[in-house]
């Protein structure tokens, strides 16, 4: 090896961080465009699943038109803000904001069987990083019709389950109001008798508990916290509009 | 000098470096390197082409990228420029991931990430590229990817067979009606665990066919 001058040492490296710096912007840029339509498909592809249809790439944008029928944007009491669009409103973003300013997106779906099915992003916090989803309601805004959902990193085998059919069709047909009290859906031990804090019966065979996954408790801690944070904000107007 | 440059492009000794990391020289079951990737996607065999096929392209191009500037890339700080350019292709095969195939990229999440602490890549970089023309570098360097590739794709086969019952997404156990007659998928061949008493299988294996990989006592 030659010996070389601290001069040129601190040239070279100036040198490669530009090269590289180029190259790698030039990359994002051009790619970008592709990357955001993959996005914009797998967003449409998660809605529609939690309506219970599969779909995939190539039919997301045609099955999306087909079963949305509408989409607008919520403020926290329940009224429509005009001048959003649902489909590009940034949850995380929004729940930094204070509640007031928050936009609450609301999409609703009309599948096969004619029901108007109200359809409510979800997003919180798992073991590793963020967790989000959807869950859609009966014209009742009370029982679940479907949920799907995803998480950025958690750990496959545990908390990485939540995104599993079997975890997912549980929450089919569970009841996020008991007597007009707002109690969201609990994630709990199948054999445990009650709820955390709430004290009701909510094993995985009753209408508000669905069993969690073992080894994957704190994913399952937060995909129960993100239901009930995301769905309380909603709660007067899945009251005005239940029917 | 000159009887070097004459030398035809596929010479026998060429030719070694790319066929040996294949077999004798083997990254993942003779050198032991990248394990723990050969671990986390191999559960189907997707996946596990696709990260061969990312591994081998920047274990390749960076090999030819050091080689070309080895005599100009101070010593002192030659770790951080194979660092920078490894990183560098990790990021844009990422991207063109995302870009193109994007429900594969998902299924490899941080592995793709990951592939900048591979050790196969720093190692050949270290070793190879280092002292040696760009042309060699290339070989050895879609050798030792198609080495670590080819037991990321037979480990793979057989965890999703065994654990899945399918091949590349398609249910063989299940057209051939085995399900029917009692046959279950075993889960452990999903676990991690059982990736790693297959590279030992194939280990094993390999070293019974050929007696000089045995150390001698």
């Amino acid at each position: 090896m030659k010996e070389f001058s601290n001069r040129y040492i601190f040239i070279f490296s100036l040198a490669m961080v530009v090269i590289v710096a180029t190259i790698l912007s030039l990359a994002a840029t051009l790619l970008q465009p592709r990357q955001a339509r993959n996005l914009e498909l797998e967003k449409k592809k998660s809605i529609l699943e939690s309506i219970n249809v599969q779909a995939d790439f190539s039919n997301a944008d045609e099955l999306y038109s087909k079963y949305i029928t509408e989409s607008f944007v919520l403020d926290y009491k329940g009224n429509i803000k005009e001048g959003e669009d649902a489909f590009n409103v940034e949850l995380r973003n929004e729940q930094r904001k204070p509640l007031e300013q928050q936009s609450l997106p609301v999409f609703i779906a009309i599948p096969e069987s004619g029901e108007r099915i109200t359809i409510i992003p979800l997003e919180g916090k798992g073991l590793w990083g963020p967790i989000y989803g959807y869950i859609s309601l009966k014209p009742d805004m009370n029982t679940v019709y479907g949920v799907t959902f995803d998480h950025k990193g958690e750990t496959p085998g545990l908390g990485a389950e939540i995104n599993t059919p079997w975890f997912e069709k549980q929450f089919i047909g569970k009841q996020i109001f008991e007597e007009g009290k707002f109690v969201s859906i609990k994630v709990v031990k199948a054999s445990s008798k009650k709820a955390e804090g709430g004290g009701a019966d909510a094993t995985s065979g009753s209408t508000h508990g669905v069993d969690a996954i073992s080894g994957g408790t704190i994913t399952s801690k937060g995909l129960e916290a993100m239901l009930y944070d995301c769905l309380v904000k909603y709660e007067d107007y899945l009251r005005k509009n239940a029917k | 000098m000159s009887a070097t440059e004459k030398e035809p492009l596929f010479s026998a000794k060429n030719i070694k470096l790319l066929t040996g990391p294949l077999g004798k020289n083997n990254p993942i079951t003779v050198q032991v390197l990248g394990i723990c990737s050969a671990l986390a996607v191999t559960v189907k065999l997707k996946p596990a082409l696709v990260m061969a096929l990312s591994v081998t392209v920047v274990v390749a191009v960076s090999n030819v990228v050091i080689s070309a500037l080895r005599s100009h890339i101070p010593d002192r700080i030659r770790i951080i420029v194979q660092l920078v350019v490894i990183a560098t292709l990790v990021i844009i095969v990422d991207q063109l991931l995302k870009a193109y195939a994007f429900d594969v990229s998902k299924q490899l999440s941080i592995f793709v990430g990951l592939i900048i602490t591979n050790c196969i890549i720093m190692g050949r970089l270290e070793a190879f590229a280092l002292s040696n023309k760009p042309w060699q570098s290339f070989l050895d360097g879609v050798g030792n990817g198609a080495g670590y590739g080819i037991i990321l794709i037979v480990v793979a086969f057989f965890r999703e067979l065994l654990g899945s019952g399918s091949i590349m997404g398609y249910p063989v156990i299940q057209k051939l009606g085995l399900y029917s007659a009692g046959y279950e998928n075993n889960g452990m061949m999903i676990l991690p665990p059982m990736a790693l008493i297959l590279v030992g299988l194939i280990i094993w294996f390999q070293r019974s066919r050929d007696k000089s990989l045995i150390e001698k006592k």
